[in-house]
């Protein structure tokens, strides 16, 4: 502060300071009666963290919106030209990004200390100051202890031991062009295994899916109802279902990545105040402490709230292990976000049923084979797997700018020009696609009836 | 068929007002989003490349083909559940039967994605009667596999269009018909196959329509049970998932909107040609037959056994709404009724607000089904197809391209004294129900006037009625019939509605019951709750039916027994 030696400098912090002190008390009791706030998380959540809100700031009462993070993300852009939000509040930090993309974000300085700059590898708050992170989530398997139970099913500990062929049609995930946790966990997987291994390990453990869910929390909903055995999920709707009676446990597998969930105020907000002393309050101690409710049961992103935490509760700023092998890259992320979406969606969502059929051959091909020693059977089988993993593009032509422009999903300027159409790629990648898993399914039962 | 009256002044303002309303509502939310299909997605520029792409692909091919397929089926299955429960209950003295009608219904008044809860919970692979067949036999039936899941649960929920239909249908038909041919001899099956229901054709017909439609571009039941290659879920899923500027959802739409369009003018063409006016009203000839002992059995046999069926996703509902934990096992762990509780504590307001939305939104339905059916079936109005075209075209709009289109038309619409933006207030809410539910109304009132006879308007106007008296006193009396199974039909199932609602709720204090429901059941333990609510909804509206159904008896059998007074008095 080099002006503040200067007299006029010294004027200036002075009269601001005194605007200060008479502001800030008035400041605290003029908050607005209301606040709006748009959310994908379920009454469980928002009721529990705004009746504790309520109770310390009894003249504001908080409405709550709940939506989808996509349909919230399209409510606040079509609202936006008379906007009645306040707030946005959800898990993936991409939705956040493509809400400030669209400057729709207001920008934010947090006044609570004691919240660390990273959690696992992941920067907490957005470093351009838009979104703050207010807990943490990894993702992981969870599962239904009396279906293993009755399945005869033993647990799984890593994204490969789901590939084994006792785990055929008992899992299940949602897809991540559906639910922005499930694009964080198939992401995770790509940038932790590199691009044309990690789809290969995706797609070996999507052919031994049940089923691919629509919703993010269609998997936990049908792991606790025991509609499939096993879920692949964020860890807060395994910690949440297990406190609510039902018998389900989680793991976090090796390759994870802590990844903030969010919370923002939007861009002209009808009740700002209001607005920025939730984000203080979730931020306190006080309310870190409420996300530790069985009914909530996230990750805090205060260290120090973790003393208040049940037994055997995750503790990333303890144990290491949780989140660390992958360093989440979010710029790569989001260099090819909507071509994964997409190409997950080609591959594996609407192609299930082939996906499916192709890995039953090959698996049980392999099942076959175990211990004889046909090297001509095997080189078909090799070839097989080869075939089922394969992907339509390279990680090159993935983060290709040019390449990604049609997939985004807006013409800004109606001179906009971009080449190719992305119902032709898919096209394109359909067929590719619906052929390699004819053929591995094809080669798998000649190597069946070598045998 | 030709006008009444020479002056056209009084329904053709009618027909100006109600294509205002049509053309600001439906028309104009909807072109602005189905634009973007006949948009080039790289230069904006107008063009038919994104059909071309659509026809192209074996994805959308095989997702067109498994819509025709599941909507053909869903009728077939829900006609057999419909035609038995109709015929019985309307055709011979039946003990229960307005029970049987109402709990005939109650399937509509639950939203689809909840009823599919249910089933998976009783019919999943590892449901509860799986768990059974598997413990004693050793072996499982896959209900709920694949586009059979669909099917079984669209024709579960659906049916109960043909049911409402069917029986108003039933129940207008002149009995004397049925009498003179049994005098002729004809009995049994005979009797039905060729007197009664081809008379009851209109009826069937509007309500077969009306599950196929409806079935077709169903979203909520194909995508709680992931079945991602069906048109609707495609559209959906596009437009949710790729963005809004993606062009392929709105092709689908506008191909759903099309095929839509082709099926019910194929309804229109197989009614064509044929009168199925009567001039008697039923109720006048002969009364419900008696059934012999065995016949009896027989019926009360098929009755329960499809009651049972259709109301199997209230029964898992309610072992849902009253178990603790419910997980891979027959029954729920324990029994509670801390779910209630905590509905009656929290979710009080969904409640009023759906008796609010719903049963403004089916006056609305019912006002303005009425009217144009008298508009298209009875004055010669140039174009005035086109309002009944334009009007069932409502029943192909997806729910969600409906409510964006709503959000981006109206945002910029401030209402006065209130100051608000239209999108965000209230009163959307009901107008999207209307809309939405408009087709359900006006099949059912224009099966209703299809069935009065034109005789007794000139009649009446030959005595000197005026043409609103007439209407008035004539026309809707005698169609009350339909009118009520439109009310009925647009009540209970905007009730449930939740595609369009969801976009435009804006504030939690607004939001109607599926919303609820739909928040409930997004958390672990929100299940219990959710299911909680959902009974409740059941309940309410299963009440609200039959309160409706008797008050309409009632009032049927006053009118006849003043009308015997009137006729013994003149003899």
């Amino acid at each position: 502060m080099t002006y503040a030696k200067s007299r006029f400098g010294q004027l200036f912090a002075g009269a601001a300071l005194a605007v200060a002190v008479i502001a800030a008390p008035f400041q605290a009791s003029a908050l607005e009666d209301k606040l709006v706030i748009v959310t994908s998380y379920p009454p469980d959540t928002t009721v529990t963290v705004s009746k504790a809100f309520e109770k310390k700031f009894p003249g504001v009462k908080v409405e709550v919106l709940n939506k989808s993070t996509s349909s919230g993300i399209k409510y606040l852009q079509s609202t936006a030209a008379k906007n009645t939000s306040d707030m946005f509040w959800a898990s993936a930090p991409d939705a956040f990004e493509v809400l400030k993309g669209d400057g729709l974000l207001q920008k934010y300085d947090v006044k609570v200390m004691g919240i660390p700059e990273k959690v696992g590898a992941f920067p907490v708050n957005d470093p351009a100051g838009y979104y703050k992170g207010f807990a943490a989530s990894g993702y992981g398997i969870m599962w239904n202890t009396r279906y293993m139970e009755a399945k005869k099913l033993p647990i799984p500990k890593t994204w490969n031991d789901l590939t084994k062929p006792i785990y055929f049609g008992h899992v299940g995930m949602s897809a991540p062009s559906r639910s922005g946790t499930t694009h964080l966990t198939v992401e995770t997987i790509l940038q932790g295994e590199g691009w044309d291994k990690g789809w290969a390990l995706v797609k070996e453990m999507a052919g031994n899916f049940k089923t691919v869910t629509e919703r993010s929390f269609g998997v936990p909903d049908g792991v606790n109802s025991g509609q499939f055995g096993l879920g692949i999920v964020i860890d807060f709707f395994a910690f949440s279902s297990k406190a609510s009676g039902f018998p389900v446990d989680f793991v976090y597998p090796p390759v994870t990545t802590l990844v903030p969930a969010n919370i923002a105020i939007v861009k002209n907000a009808p009740h700002p105040k209001a607005a920025a002393e939730f984000i203080e309050f979730l931020l306190s101690a006080e309310g870190q402490e409420v996300l530790l409710d069985p009914k909530i049961m996230r990750l805090p992103v205060n260290p120090a709230t973790y003393a208040k935490a049940p037994k055997g509760f995750p503790n990333p700023f303890k144990d290491s292990s949780i989140g660390a092998a992958v360093k989440f890259d979010l710029k790569k992320s989001k260099s090819h976000y909507n071509v994964v979406n997409a190409l997950f969606d080609v591959m594996v969502t609407y192609r299930l049923g082939d996906l499916q059929a192709a890995t039953k051959a090959i698996q049980s091909a392999e099942a076959k084979l175990a211990g004889k020693p046909s090297g001509e059977a095997k080189k078909l089988i090799a070839e097989a797997r080869a075939l089922l993993g394969k992907v339509p593009v390279t990680e090159k032509q993935a983060d290709d700018k040019e390449f990604n422009k049609i997939f985004t999903t807006k013409r800004k300027k109606a001179s906009t020009e971009v080449k190719g159409r992305q119902a032709e790629v898919e096209r394109e990648w359909d067929t590719a696609i619906k052929a390699n898993y004819a053929k591995a399914k094809e080669l798998a039962e000649k190597a069946i009836s070598m045998m | 068929m030709k006008s009444l009256s020479q002056s056209h002044w009084g329904p053709g303002a009618l027909a100006v007002c109600l294509s205002l309303f049509l053309v600001v509502f439906l028309l104009v939310p909807v072109a602005k989003v189905i634009y973007v299909a006949f948009q080039h997605p790289n230069t904006g520029a107008l063009t038919l490349i994104n059909f071309f792409d659509f026809f192209n692909n074996s994805l959308f091919r095989e997702s067109f083909l498994n819509s025709v397929y599941v909507a053909g089926m869903a009728v077939l299955v829900s006609s057999l559940i419909a035609v038995p429960l109709a015929y019985f209950t309307t055709r011979f003295t039946f003990g229960g039967a307005v029970l049987i009608q109402t709990l005939g219904i109650v399937p509509l008044i639950m939203p689809p994605f909840v009823g599919a809860v249910a089933m998976l919970l009783l019919f999943g692979e590892n449901g509860s009667v799986n768990l059974l067949l598997n413990d004693w036999f050793g072996f499982t039936v896959p209900f709920m596999k694949g586009l059979n899941g669909v099917v079984l649960v669209e024709s579960i929920h659906y049916f109960p269009f043909i049911l409402i239909n069917l029986s108003a249908a039933l129940l207008n038909i002149d009995r004397a018909m049925e009498e003179s041919a049994q005098n002729l001899g004809a009995s049994g099956t005979r009797l039905f196959c060729r007197i009664v229901f081809p008379l009851a054709m209109p009826g069937y017909v509007a309500g077969a329509s009306l599950v196929f439609l409806k079935v077709f571009d169903d979203l909520g039941t194909p995508l709680l049970l992931n079945i991602n290659n069906m048109l609707a879920p495609q559209a959906y899923l596009r437009i949710t998932t790729i963005g809004i500027g993606d062009p392929m959802g709105y092709v689908i739409s506008v191909i759903l909107v099309a095929f839509s369009l082709f099926s019910l003018w194929v309804s229109f063409l197989a009614l064509k040609g044929k009168d199925y006016a009567t001039v008697q009203k039923g109720g006048g000839g002969l009364m419900k037959r008696d059934l012999r002992k065995w016949e009896k059995v027989g019926c009360y046999a098929v009755v329960i056994l499809i009651l049972v069926m259709v109301l199997s996703p209230h029964i898992g509902l309610a072992l849902l709404s009253f178990g603790t934990v419910w997980s891979f096992s027959v029954l729920p762990d324990a029994f509670t009724i801390a779910h209630y509780e905590n509905v009656f504590r929290t979710a009080t307001q969904y409640i009023s607000n759906t008796l609010l939305y719903a049963g403004l939104a089916a006056l609305i339905d019912v006002a303005f089904g009425t009217a144009i059916a008298y508009v298209v079936w009875r004055t010669g109005l140039p174009g005035r197809q086109w309002l009944d075209y334009i009007a069932m075209g409502a029943v192909a709009i997806p729910g969600v391209v409906l409510g964006i289109g709503y959000l981006r038309t109206f945002i910029e619409f401030q209402v006065p004294i209130i100051d608000k933006p239209l999108a965000t207030w209230w009163v959307i809410i009901v107008v999207a129900l209307a809309i939405r539910r408009l087709p359900y109304a006006l099949r059912a009132c224009v099966a209703g006037l299809q069935q009065v006879s034109i005789m007794l308007e000139e009649a009446a106007e030959n005595l000197g009625a005026t043409k609103s008296r007439t209407v008035w006193r004539v026309v809707v009396p005698l169609m009350s019939g339909g009118i009520l199974a439109g009310f009925v039909t647009s009540f209970a199932t905007a009730a449930v509605e939740l595609s369009a609602t969801i976009m435009l709720v804006s504030q939690q204090s607004d939001a109607p019951l599926a919303f609820g429901i739909y928040e409930f059941m997004q958390s672990a333990a929100g299940r219990g709750p959710g299911a909680a609510l959902g009974i409740v909804a059941v309940i309410i509206v299963g009440i609200a039916t039959y309160v409706s159904h008797t008050v309409i008896e009632s009032g049927e059998r006053k009118r006849q027994a003043g009308a015997a007074v009137a006729a013994a008095a003149g003899a």
